[in-house]
This record gives C-alpha cells, structure tokens and sequence, in this order.
C-alpha cells in the first residue's frame, strides 16, 4: 500500500503537465479571476436626470459618483434623451430623481428614484443596478441615524448584505475552490485509473493480490493530499491577497472540503470505470463536470437569473451546495446549524457515486 | 500422491455465461507442472474470458477448476499469491525507472526489500541490463521493456506465469530471445500458460489448445496435432479448425 502510493507520487511529479494542473492552475486561476477576470466593474459612465435638484438628490449623486464604480458623465434635461444616449453607449445607467425630492422625502418619509439600465448587457446592468441600489441603501441607513424617522426610498437586494464592499473576489473563491477540487480530485483521478487500463498495469494490478479496494485507495490518496494543500493554498490567497474574511470555523470549512474532496473522488472513480481511455475519461470530465461546475452552480452565473429547467438541474450539481457551505462559513461565519442540509446533500450525492461505481466494478468481475 | 501435484491447472466442464451468451462451452483441459502451454483461438472465441477465469479476476458460471491446487471459487486469493501476470501491453510504468518497476511490483506481490534487490540484481544482470536500472522505461527499446516485464511477472517466483499475446509486436529476434527466456523459467520449474497469434510460436509449445467459439476443439502436442489434421504446420491446423467454426453458421 505504502508502495502504490509512492508510485502514484512519481506518477504525479514527473508529468510535467499534471504538476502545471495540480499546482500552477489554483495560483494562476484565482490571481487571474482576483485581479484581471473581476466582473465587478469601476468607473462605469452614468448621466444623471435629476427633475429635483435639491440637497438631498446633491448629496446621493455626490456618494454615487465618490463611491469609485460610477463616473457622472453628464446630466441630463429630460427623458427624451435617455435613448439616445444609450444608443450612442458610452453610458451604462442612468439614475432619475423625481420632482420635490427632497420635500416628499420630508413630508410622505417616500421618494423616487429611476434605475435605467442599459439590459443590452444583461450581467452589467444588473451589477450596476446592484450597486447603486446598495449606495442609496447606504444614504438611507445615514439618514435613518440623523433623523429617526423612517423613508423608504428603495428596497435593496439582501444579496448583498454579506458583501457591502462588493467585493468579487468573494464569489470567485468559493468557485475556484470548487471547480479546481473538483478538477483535481474528479478529472485527475479518473485519468490516472484510465491511464492505468489503457497502459495495461491495471490488468496487472487486478491479478495481484492487491484488493480492488487497496488499489483504489492507492490510487486516490495522494489525489485526497494534494487537493487538500490546494484548497489550503487557494484559501490562503485568498486571505492574504485579497482580503477574503474567514468568520467561520477553519476546521469546520475544512472538514466540508474534506467531504466534497471524497465526493468529487467517487466521482472521478465512477467515470473510470466507464471510460476505456485517458481520452474518453478527460471528456466525460470536460463535458460532464467542469462545464456544468462552472455553468450551473452559480459560480460565474447566479442560479436566480437562469431559467426555471436550468435551476432545477443546477440543484445535482454538487458544487452548488459546496459553495453555499464555503460562503456561509467564511463570509456568514455560520456553523453547521445552517448548512447541515447542503452537507447532508453531498453526502447523500457521494453514497450514490461510491454505490454506481461498486456496481459498475461489480459487473466487470462477474 | 494426488493428480493436482502433476497438474498445475485442473479444469472439468468450465462454462461461462454472459446472459444468454456462451463465451466458455464445457471446457477440460489440464496443464501439467513445468509445461509451456499454448491456448490458441480465433479473437473472440473466448480465450481472454477463460484466463480472466484461471487468474481469479472473474467467477465461472460452473465446472471445477483448479489452479496451483486452489479452488477458483474460494481461494482467488492465494491463486493471485502463485500466478504472474503479463499481457501484450507490457504493463510497465512508462514513467518509472527500471528498479522502481521492480521494487515496486515486488512490493505489491509482498517481497521484502532484500529479497527485492536480490531479484533485480539477478534478472538484470541475466539480461546484461545492470547499467539500465535508473533508466526510466519509457528510454528503453521495445524489446528489452517486454523482457524486463517477464521478468517482473515472474519475479515473485509464480507456480504459473501467464502471458497474454507476450510477443505482439516485436522483431524476430526480440521474439527469439523472448522464447529462450520461456524455456528457461519452464525448466525452472515454472508452468508457462501463452495466448499466441504467431503459429510459428505455436510449434514451440509443447501442448497446445485451439478454441473456436467457446468450445476445445483440439488439444494436443503440435507434431500430433498436426498429423490429426494432416497438416504441414500449426497454421494449417489453426485455419481449418477456425473455418470450421465460421462454417457452424457463426
């Protein structure tokens, strides 16, 4: 056993191309999603039409444009230009202040702002949309300070309660963590047990005395070890580099990734024994794990946004449970109070995954 | 003493089933201590279904067998402890070095470290490979991988060594050396059980099986299975038993 998984370690550190997976892939991932691939935008082209001109409306759009993620572009006279200056596009929004503003505000604690969008760019708008929601949310929460009364301007998005700065990295670790456990732990195993058939040791390794257990366990230890340094690293990053808050417990965020770590393993496991080849495993992998990872699991996309088919099908991701646990463990800091179910649901996901590919074995021997 | 102390490989009416197909038809057959064995048929016609069988791998539908006087039903697990292994991919690590191969395929077959360097040590001096040992595989000609793969499937000192198509795919005098190779592990008293597609191979067999679709249809020693068929050479004999089996409506 100790043997198998050296030999399984010279596999791993002599391919060139499985260290640059295993290692390069987490650093490069998360440094080009945390810096260069943000979807959190700044310094988007805003006009402003503000029928009231008063203090108060002054005092909102001086925080929407010091806020750094809008830049006042000009300021409009009447609503008959908004189209227009969409249709040129150098602008992406634009706020409109109703008239007496600052009076209905006074009198009715009620006034009303416009948010147009430019929905030419669904993502972006609705961001921009986001944060300018936040911003006015903000003012509000000031003013509710000062004057103990009550005005309900908007109603904000509770999605960004736990993520006031906006901050994108926030989404993007809990993703990286995800699809690269997922792309380690699933699509390396798969290939190095279908690397094993097609160079013909496995047949060798069946007729040893070595159990199909210990072979198995050979084969994915090293796999669970480095997938967990790696989500220690992408963590770490992640703390270090980018300011992402760790409020729950370590222990317990590790101990979930330990658990998605052995479900993305059964996975991996499933795939090889249906896969003849490293080719036919490596697609499989692709097609059926990296892309619906990515896709589905409200990584990139928020589930709320897809159609109703596709937020049914985002529910077998597995990757989408895991990143509500790591975010309510590291952004809530809940405990697992709150996210017994999602774990019990990758749980129940790896059961399954172990039962196939125990069948799957099972009808090969007999 | 008993029968099984001649016969390595003891096999009484082996069928295997596959749903309704029938990839082992009754077969019998015995292998006897030391012997180099050639079990020879078309592709497809059940040779690799009935050596998964003898290596343990997978369970007979029914029939006795036998191999290194252990029950292929209860005991895989010493008949793994008694057999080598080698099949026509070689089935050597490509990335490995030629000692790490050796101390690691000892190491699944439970040799102690020193019995493992003793091993090495002989076969690579036996092959005039000493300067090869920190060689990763991969470096290393076809011909030399598949001589240092027998002798990893035969390191453990198996009762039986099977080989699976050994010589697909090499020169001829790679072939040739391979050979001597298996005369001298069979005079070392270790049975050599071989799937050939060479007939000339066949020749050098001393008993030799021919299955068509599921069924022994001849077994004997080459020169007399030759004059049973009244044929020149064992590829003569293999074809006009393999027609036949195309002939029965197949």
């Amino acid at each position: 056993m100790r043997g198998f998984i050296i030999k399984e370690f010279f596999h791993i550190f002599r391919d060139v191309r499985t260290m640059i997976i295993l290692f390069g892939m987490p650093v490069v991932q998360i440094l080009l999603f945390g810096f260069a691939l943000t979807n959190e935008i700044k310094n988007a082209r805003i006009a402003v039409l503000d029928y009231s001109r008063d203090e108060v409306t002054a005092e909102i759009i001086a925080k929407i444009t010091s806020s750094g993620y809008f830049i006042l572009e000009e300021n409009l006279v009447s609503e008959d230009q908004i189209e227009d200056k969409f249709r040129q596009g150098n602008i992406k929004q634009v706020i409109i202040f109703e008239d007496n503003f600052a009076e209905n505000l006074e009198k009715d604690k009620k006034a009303g702002i416009h948010i147009i969008g430019d929905a030419s760019d669904p993502n972006t708008a609705s961001l921009l949309a986001n944060y300018t929601r936040a911003i006015i949310k903000d003012y509000q929460a000031n003013l509710l300070l000062n004057q103990a009364a009550i005005p309900v301007v908007i109603t904000p998005e509770p999605k960004l309660l736990f993520n006031p700065e906006l901050k994108s990295v926030f989404m993007f670790v809990p993703g990286i963590i995800t699809v690269l456990l997922m792309l380690v732990c699933a699509m390396m195993t798969s290939i190095s047990i279908a690397r094993e058939k097609e160079l013909g040791t496995m047949e060798v390794l069946l007729v040893s005395p070595l159990k199909p257990v210990q072979i198995i366990l050979g084969k994915v230890t090293p796999y669970v070890v480095l997938s967990l340094i790696n989500a220690i690293t992408i963590l770490t990053l992640g703390y270090f580099v980018f300011g992402m808050p760790m409020r729950g417990n370590l222990a317990l965020l590790l101990l979930e990734a330990m658990l998605f770590i052995i479900m993305a393993l059964s996975m991996g496991i499933l795939i090889s024994t249906i896969s003849k080849n490293q080719q036919i495993a490596l697609m499989i992998s692709l097609a059926g794990l990296m892309l619906p990872t990515i896709l589905l699991s409200g990584f990139i996309f928020p589930v709320e946004n897809m159609p109703i088919l596709l937020q049914i099908l985002s529910n077998l991701m597995p990757s989408k449970w895991f990143i509500i646990i790591i975010k309510g463990v590291m952004l809530k800091g809940v405990g697992m109070q709150y996210i017994w179910k999602e774990t019990l649901i990758i749980i129940l996901m790896t059961a399954v995954f172990i039962g196939l590919s125990v069948r799957n074995f099972k009808i090969r021997l007999t | 003493m008993t029968i099984s102390d001649h016969h390595i490989i003891e096999v009484r009416d082996l069928v295997k089933k596959f749903g309704s197909f029938v990839a082992n038809d009754h077969l019998n057959f015995f292998v006897r201590k030391g012997e180099i064995f050639g079990f020879l048929g078309a592709n497809g016609a059940g040779k690799t279904t009935a050596i998964k069988i003898l290596c343990g791998l997978w369970a007979p539908t029914s029939g006795t067998i036998r191999v290194a006087g252990y029950d292929v039903y209860k005991e895989t697990e010493k008949i793994k402890r008694n057999i080598g292994y080698m099949s026509q991919k070689f089935s050597l690590y490509d990335d490995m070095t030629v000692g790490e191969n050796f101390t690691f395929f000892g190491g699944i077959y439970g040799l102690s470290n020193s019995k493992i360097r003793e091993r090495m040590t002989y076969f690579l001096k036996k092959l005039g490979m000493e300067d090869y040992k920190d060689r990763v595989i991969q470096s290393i000609p076809l011909g030399w991988k598949q001589k240092l793969a027998f002798s990893i499937a035969v390191m453990h000192e198996p009762a039986i060594v099977f080989l699976d198509e050994p010589t697909s795919g090499v020169d001829p005098v790679t072939r040739r050396q391979f050979w001597d190779m298996i005369y001298e592990t069979a005079h070392e008293g270790i049975t050599v059980f071989l799937t050939t597609h060479y007939m000339d191979e066949a020749e050098y067999c001393e008993r030799v099986s021919i299955m068509v679709d599921g069924r022994i249809e001849a077994l004997d020693t080459p020169v007399a299975l030759k004059e049973q068929f009244e044929s020149d050479s064992m590829e003569e004999v293999f074809i006009h038993l393999a027609r036949k089996g195309v002939s029965n409506g197949h």
